[in-house]
């Protein structure tokens, strides 16, 4: 369904917009269900780096997943805050579980053109362009659109962790 | 309809639609060992049912089945044609169903044709696969089996979907209220199961949120929520336990079948059984109680068919001629306690022990080890049962691990306490409700984590002096716990939260099956009601955790699997957990059997070993102890004085301090051998590749990638008491009995032939059955032979078969040395005239075979 929306090219999405490690990341605004300030997240013993834990909001339990570590994108920004400190976290729902993305910052809501956004550049990121579903060629800087469901498919990774 | 009736046919129904569905998977995946058991365990449930309501064509249909999934799980190829066949029986089965929900009675046919191909297939071990077209060709029992069931299987199913949709709400509020009064019934509504289980969620979630504000309040001195904030939470409490109230049922539901199930017992096993129930009235959770029904009948039917003794063996043995099985029920804590006691005959652990090793279940030596109550715990294993005869009451040992398994589910445990002669109590523990546990908090590494209490023994506290002192063995950490010990683990490590520094801290004695172990942790809180939430499906995969929970202070935490936490004892944990099919692969590699040796250092630094099974007991004796008495050291131990000796002469006796001594005991005396340190105990093959000429020292072994020395222990026992072996010449004198020994391995005899010499006989010893042959027919006269099975050339079974056939020899008593002694070398032996079959490494039950057959010798001449 949301990639029916995204193909109609005319079509105006609401993007929520936020920033992990100095890269500027949007989810259509549809996938969010709130953005929070994280708080007492406990840590999971034993789970993926990019796990950082699982804290209570307003009484459901949320997995935090660093989006940093999650797309490796630590190294290339080494200025960023460090980790379990991320100020924000974006609230997602998948499959009747909560989820939180840990990102640095978070921004205002932008309404783009589904015609403006262009295909992941062919030299991206392997690990990032696996949960990118376009860019947008913003004032000053690239915007990547993330696949919610491809950022939480840790599966297998998470296995092997 | 009979209720007993109705119930068996929504149970039925629901079995079978589950039957069916995973027949369908297990045919995609033949090798899934789990969808047969599911598949063995709802068939022989059936059956069960159908033997007590005198079901006798549908008995005998889902025996047949049975019998032929029973050769599946003993490892028969399973065929299309062979999964068609059972569906088909199945289907026959619905249809019978189907007859009986409408008349009430068995109806009225013949099922010899499917039996007689299920029995002909169970017999086959498999068609030959040029059959399979033929068999395709001509499907008419099956096809026309299954197109008249077709409908009834729909309507059998429909049935039990509406039934099952409103039958439990009738029985939440209809049974009791039945039970007590008609005018009762008309102060009580049907209300859906459903409706019930979302307003205990609701609760949960109330009861967390209450939890939370009393936290914040209580930080706040003087708030003016205080005094509101009580009222809700006492209101809370009283709606929570008026939620859980609705929910609750005396067990005395569950038990209503037993009586019934009792009397048909008595009636066809010819014993007098009374059934006692005390405690029918204590309340537990539906949801529990439905799942402890069937475990429960099971364990009565099992008291009644193997505990209770016939009436003329109980008058016999001066017992009441009457049979008594006693059911009694009680709250304690959080949970209810269920106990079914017989007064028959009690577990015969030493048939449970010769099934236990003949089915791979523990090796010799383990089982010398074990209490007589952990021998018993053996009937939980799977597959095992002791009924030497199949019968369609006692069954084939689908029993009684289906009953741990159940019990294990809901968070219970079950124990057994067995009396020989007195009768067998078993004890079942379970929580009242699956949503609220009681947990204790603990903290390992900064981070706070719920046990659920239900599998912590006790608490135990640990600190580098005082009482409980953790020590180590190489760097196993273990406690010394009244008189077990106890294996330890760090849960900081198992976490992988840090490294374990200091010794102190709180041990978590935890209980897993019947593996006892403690968990290490920094500190150690309180108890906690929690509401069990989920685990994330992103962190599932984490075996240690069973979900997660929020405390009163909002913050959330892990609750342990304590059964994955288990994992990280590793090897030991696993050894209590395996399952039989596994366990039968290791029998098949009986030839490879492995040794539990003693690593220790003494003297060099080269490692040194002994077989574990030789040494009697490790122990740190204090220095200031040790007295010299004319050149020799000696110590006080067990109120005896026991020669302490050394290795070589580099081996030096500590000053202060506490020294490590292995000790030796036979016959009521007890040798210390003094040792540096004690290194590990591991299990490796002992080949002994280089021998010594050192004495006291067999040779040399690679043992875990190492060259060790394996020591001759046989070389210390004369030097601690000069007469050791000599005490007993005075009776081997007058008997003058002479044993010959034949093992290829220089090892084995000069293990064994020292430990035969101290008993008392006169020892030849020779490498090769040629050699045996060649000695027995010198002339020397010989009372008994003990042989190897497995040698080259020619085999301990070649031998026997040797001996039998000469005259001179044709009568002397065999006794059989077996690495793993398994039921078809035994059956083996006992064709080629084998007296006796003992473990390599069992050497009480060699020198008590040796008595026993050289005593019949005695008696004969």
């Amino acid at each position: 369904m949301q990639r029916d929306t995204m193909n109609d090219p005319t079509k105006l999405t609401e993007y929520v917009t936020f920033s992990a490690s100095g890269q500027l990341f949007g989810l259509p605004i549809e996938r969010v269900q709130d953005v929070f300030k994280p708080t007492n997240i406990t840590r999971v013993p034993l789970a993926g780096s990019e796990i950082a834990g699982v804290l209570n909001l307003r009484g459901r339990i949320v997995t935090a997943i660093h989006l940093s570590a999650r797309l490796d994108l630590e190294s290339r920004a080494p200025a960023a805050a460090p980790k379990g400190s991320a100020p924000m976290a974006i609230g997602i729902e998948s499959a009747a579980e909560s989820f939180g993305l840990l990102v640095d910052s978070v921004g205002e809501v932008l309404k783009l053109t589904e015609a403006d956004r262009e295909p992941n550049p062919i030299n991206l990121d392997r690990k990032l362009a696996r949960v990118s579903s376009g860019v947008f060629r913003l004032d000053g800087q690239l915007l990547v659109v993330l696949d919610v469901d491809r950022v939480l498919d840790l599966g297998g990774e998470a296995v092997a962790a | 309809m009979d209720e007993l009736l109705r119930d068996f046919l929504n149970e039925t129904g629901e079995s079978l639609d589950l039957v069916d569905a995973e027949l369908v998977r297990f045919e995609q995946d033949p090798n899934n060992g789990q969808i047969l058991g599911n598949i063995f365990r709802l068939v022989h449930t059936i059956k069960g049912t159908c033997g007590f309501l005198a079901l006798s064509r549908l008995e005998r249909l889902t025996h047949a089945a049975e019998t032929l999934m029973g050769k599946f799980r003993d490892g028969m190829p399973v065929t299309a044609e062979a999964v068609t066949l059972i569906l088909s029986t199945l289907d026959r089965v619905k249809t019978i169903l189907d007859g009986i929900e409408r008349s009430e009675q068995e109806p009225v046919g013949d099922d010899s044709d499917l039996i007689e191909r299920l029995a002909s297939m169970a017999r086959q071990e498999g068609i030959p696969r040029q059959e399979h077209p033929a068999r395709q060709e001509s499907p008419s029992p099956q096809s026309a089996a299954e197109e008249a069931p077709e409908r009834a299987a729909v309507e059998s199913r429909a049935a039990p979907a509406i039934e099952a949709g409103a039958k439990p709400a009738v029985e939440a509020v209809d049974k009791p209220a039945a039970e007590a009064s008609e005018k009762l019934a008309t102060h009580s509504i049907r209300v859906s199961v459903d409706t019930l289980d979302h307003l205990m969620t609701t609760v949960s979630e109330l009861v967390l949120t209450r939890n939370q504000l009393l936290e914040i309040v209580r930080r706040h001195e003087d708030s003016d929520f205080k005094v509101p904030l009580q009222r809700l939470s006492n209101v809370t409490a009283e709606l929570q336990e008026g939620v859980m109230k609705t929910r609750m049922q005396p067990i005395g539901n569950a038990w209503q079948k037993l009586p019934r199930v009792v009397r048909d017992l008595a009636a066809e096993l010819d014993k007098d059984i009374e059934l006692e129930q005390h405690g029918a009235e204590t309340e537990l959770d539906r949801q529990v109680l439905e799942l402890v029904k069937d475990p429960l009948t099971h364990l009565v039917r099992n008291c009644a068919d193997h505990g209770i003794e016939g009436p003329a063996e109980r008058i016999a043995l001066g017992k009441p001629k009457n049979g008594t099985i006693r059911l009694s029920a009680c709250h304690q804590g959080g949970h209810i306690i269920i106990e079914i006691a017989d007064d028959g005959r009690g577990l015969d652990t030493a048939r449970i022990r010769a099934k236990a090793l003949e089915s791979g279940l523990a090796s010799e030596a383990e089982m010398a080890a074990k209490t007589d109550g952990e021998i018993c715990n053996f009937i939980f294993a799977p597959g095992f049962s002791t009924a030497a005869e199949v019968t369609s009451i006692s069954g084939r040992g689908v029993g009684m691990d289906v009953v741990r398994s159940n019990i294990e589910q809901i968070g219970g445990t079950v124990d057994l306490k067995s009396v020989s002669g007195t009768g067998t109590t078993f004890t079942i523990k379970i929580p009242l409700t699956l949503a609220i546990v009681s947990a204790l908090i603990v903290e390992a590494g900064g981070e706070r984590f719920a046990i659920p209490q239900l599998s912590v023994l006790e608490l135990v506290r640990a600190g580098a002096s005082g009482e409980h002192r953790i020590e180590r063995i190489k760097d196993t950490p273990v406690l010394r716990l009244r008189n077990t010990l106890l294996p330890l683990l760090h849960l900081k490590e198992v976490l992988k939260l840090g490294t374990a520094d200091s010794e102190g801290g709180f041990v978590v004695v935890t209980q897993v099956g019947n593996l006892v172990f403690g968990a290490i942790v920094d500190s150690v809180f309180h108890t906690e009601e929690i509401v069990i939430k989920p685990m994330s499906s992103k962190l599932r995969h984490i075996g240690v955790f069973s979900g997660t929970t929020i405390l009163g202070d909002g913050s959330v935490i892990m609750i342990l699997d304590p059964n994955g936490v288990a994992q990280a004892l590793g090897r030991a944990a696993q050894a209590a957990q395996t399952d039989a099919p596994e366990l039968k692969q290791s029998e098949l590699d009986a030839a490879e059997a492995t040794v539990s040796l003693l690593v220790f250092r003494a003297g060099s630094q080269r490692p040194k070993a002994v077989p574990l099974s030789l040494v009697t007991r490790l122990e740190e004796i204090d220095c200031r102890r040790i007295e010299i008495s004319d050149g020799r050291h000696l110590v006080q131990y067990r109120d005896q004085l026991m020669p302490l000796l050394r290795i070589d002469t580099e081996t030096g006796l500590k000053r202060e301090g506490a020294q490590p001594i292995l000790v030796f005991s036979d016959h009521g005396r007890s040798m210390g051998l003094v040792v540096d340190e004690i290194v590990d105990i591991v299990e490796d093959k002992l080949d002994i590749e280089v021998a010594s000429n050192r004495p006291g020292v067999l040779g040399y072994a690679v043992v875990k990638g190492v060259t060790t020395e394996i020591v001759d222990v046989g070389h210390f026992l004369p030097q601690a008491f000069e007469d050791w072996f000599r005490n007993r010449d005075g009776i081997a004198a007058r008997g003058a009995r002479s044993v010959l020994l034949v093992d290829d391995s220089a090892f084995f005899r000069d293990m064994l032939a020292p430990l035969i010499k101290a008993a008392g006989y006169q020892v030849v010893a020779v490498a090769s059955a040629a050699d045996a042959l060649a000695a027995l027919n010198s002339g020397t006269r010989f009372d008994l032979v003990v042989t190897d099975v497995e040698m080259p050339e020619m085999d301990g079974f070649a031998l026997a078969e040797a001996m039998r056939r000469a005259p001179g020899t044709a009568a002397i008593p065999i006794i059989a040395l077996a690495a793993m002694v398994s039921a078809d070398a035994i059956e083996r032996g006992r064709a080629v005239g084998f007296h006796d079959f003992v473990a390599k490494f069992d050497r009480t039950g060699l020198i008590a075979a040796i008595k026993e057959q050289s005593a019949g010798v005695e008696h004969a001449a």
